[in-house]
């Protein structure tokens, strides 16, 4: 009822007829969802390929790294005293600096290196690498809480059955802490999975990129709808697949004998 | 005169200004079954955490079947796969089956073979009535039967000590039963243990030695019969005065 409102009144707005054929123009939707080669135009549905596997290949690399530097910074003892300051350390800076300004430092300071392998990568992987270690930084301390909301009373269980602190870790804390943070966790990664666009700025075509070079030929933003769309249908499902895993998982622990 | 299974000698355990033990000497008798009794706060978990290594002590030594576990070249995780502990809110393993919190600690720490481990879980689990909820999760199990799943992974470690630290103070009162028959059933068995509780009919009953702890201080340590019936000292007469008016006695 309140979107239909909304939406008449959009509708009935004056620049109402403009907008419509600017942002929403079948036609201009349709020719730059599949590109034109021919005009110079890259098919914005290709280009969310790259897109996704940006997303794939950041989000393994985050899940465990981050998950290192959590541990990192709830060890205990001297030793890895160190480790702890350079991980508080990164944590501390990587958070502070808006993705985009990493993506740009990277993107344009490592090739600028002229070294071998690390200046001659694509723009994807020096994006890739960018998101990595912003996102580290955020999903590190996700999992940090995740652990810490698992009550003292599991460790001391689990220790005093002779497990080794990382044993413990491994079979009892964190299984439970993972449990605990998949909402937020999800959040992240459907919040990486956007933020993958940033790559466009260091001229990776990926549907962003792709829908820019199309609006700035035509002059017509409907392009941009149409990465907006292909977005959407890469986060919703991510969404209801979380959902789905979290109900499971709470009806298996109170379902009975051989689930 | 044989040498006891656990030998605590002048232990003291403070928690920042607050001396939670202070100069506690006791030792402990293979097959022995001795229950500490107390006022909540007078040490008696405490104490058991200490033994269990999860506390560190502050001064003193603890040594188990003659050698020293405490102090700082002492593998922790070695010396507790030979004392058991039971807590009080039971800490069963939330995500994993029962029959996985009761082979998690014989296969990760003593490096059993799944199958034999499993095989050990299903003959404790039977022997203690639980055979038919050894695939269920811990959340679908009344909390006595949760506190009988927490004895039996303890006991799937083969302990030669067992602590158990106010195992039924969490429990409805009609569920105890089942759990003090389980530990009845244990010190027929000669399974040596420090009982923490604050059951005193239960302590009077299958004890062979109580301690009563105050303050951090073992106050007074004698057969069930001699300090329930006629104790020494006037701080124990004082305590057991106040849980029979209490009507808990």
């Amino acid at each position: 009822m309140v979107i239909a409102l909304i939406a008449l009144g959009l509708w009935l707005a004056p620049g109402s007829a403009t907008v419509r054929h600017t942002f929403f123009n079948p036609a201009d939707m349709w020719q730059s969802f599949i590109g034109d080669p021919k005009k110079g135009y890259y098919s914005v549905g290709s280009a969310i390929w790259l897109n996704i596997r940006m997303f794939v290949v950041a989000e393994v690399l985050i899940l465990i790294l981050s998950l290192v530097v959590a541990i990192v910074r709830l060890s205990a003892g001297p030793v890895m005293l160190p480790f702890r300051i350079v991980a508080t350390v990164y944590v501390d800076v990587f958070r502070g600096i808006p993705t985009i300004l990493v993506v740009y430092m990277l993107g344009f300071g490592l090739p600028a290196l002229y070294l071998k392998v690390i200046s001659t990568q694509s723009a994807a992987v020096y994006g890739v690498i960018a998101l990595v270690l912003s996102y580290c930084a955020y999903v590190s301390e996700v999992y940090r809480a995740g652990i810490n909301s698992v009550h003292r009373s599991q460790v001391m269980a689990a220790r005093s059955l002779g497990l080794s602190g990382w044993t413990s870790m491994r079979h009892v804390i964190l299984p439970q802490a993972i449990r605990n943070i998949i909402p937020p966790l999800l959040n992240d990664f459907i919040s990486l999975q956007k933020d993958t666009a940033l790559v466009s700025v260091l001229g990776a075509i990926e549907a962003n990129r792709a829908a820019e070079i199309y609006s700035s030929a035509v002059f017509n933003y409907s392009s941009f709808v149409v990465a907006a769309i292909l977005f959407l249908i890469l986060t919703i499902p991510l969404a209801r697949f979380t959902d789905r895993l979290i109900a499971r998982d709470r009806a298996r622990r109170l379902a009975g004998a051989n689930q | 005169m044989t040498e006891p299974l656990l030998r605590i000698d002048n232990v003291s355990k403070s928690f920042g200004a607050n001396k939670v033990l202070d100069g506690i000497t006791q030792s402990v008798m293979n097959n022995e079954v001795v229950c500490l009794i107390g006022a909540s706060g007078s040490g008696k978990s405490t104490l058991l955490r200490c033994v269990n290594l999860l506390e560190r002590i502050n001064q003193g030594a603890i040594y188990l079947g003659g050698s020293l576990i405490t102090g700082p070249n002492v593998n922790e995780n070695l010396v507790r796969k030979h004392i058991g502990i039971v807590f009080q809110s039971y800490n069963l393993f939330p995500h994993m089956t029962v029959e996985k919190n009761v082979t998690l600690g014989p296969v990760k720490a003593l490096g059993m073979s799944k199958a034999e481990a499993v095989g050990q879980a299903r003959a404790l689990l039977s022997r203690f009535g639980l055979a038919e909820k050894q695939h269920d999760f811990p959340d679908r199990l009344s909390g006595g039967q949760q506190q009988r799943v927490a004895i039996v992974r303890a006991l799937a470690m083969r302990p030669r000590l067992l602590l158990l630290d106010e195992v039924t103070s969490a429990l409805d009162p009609e569920l105890v039963a089942e759990v003090l028959d389980v530990i009845r059933e244990l010190a027929e068995t000669g399974m040596t243990m420090i009982i923490a509780t604050h059951e005193m009919g239960f302590a009077k009953e299958i004890a062979d030695r109580v301690c009563f702890l105050e303050d951090g201080h073992i106050v007074e340590s004698a057969p069930p019969a001699e300090l329930f019936t006629d104790p020494e000292d006037e701080r124990t007469r004082r305590f057991l005065r106040r849980i029979v008016d209490a009507g808990r006695m």
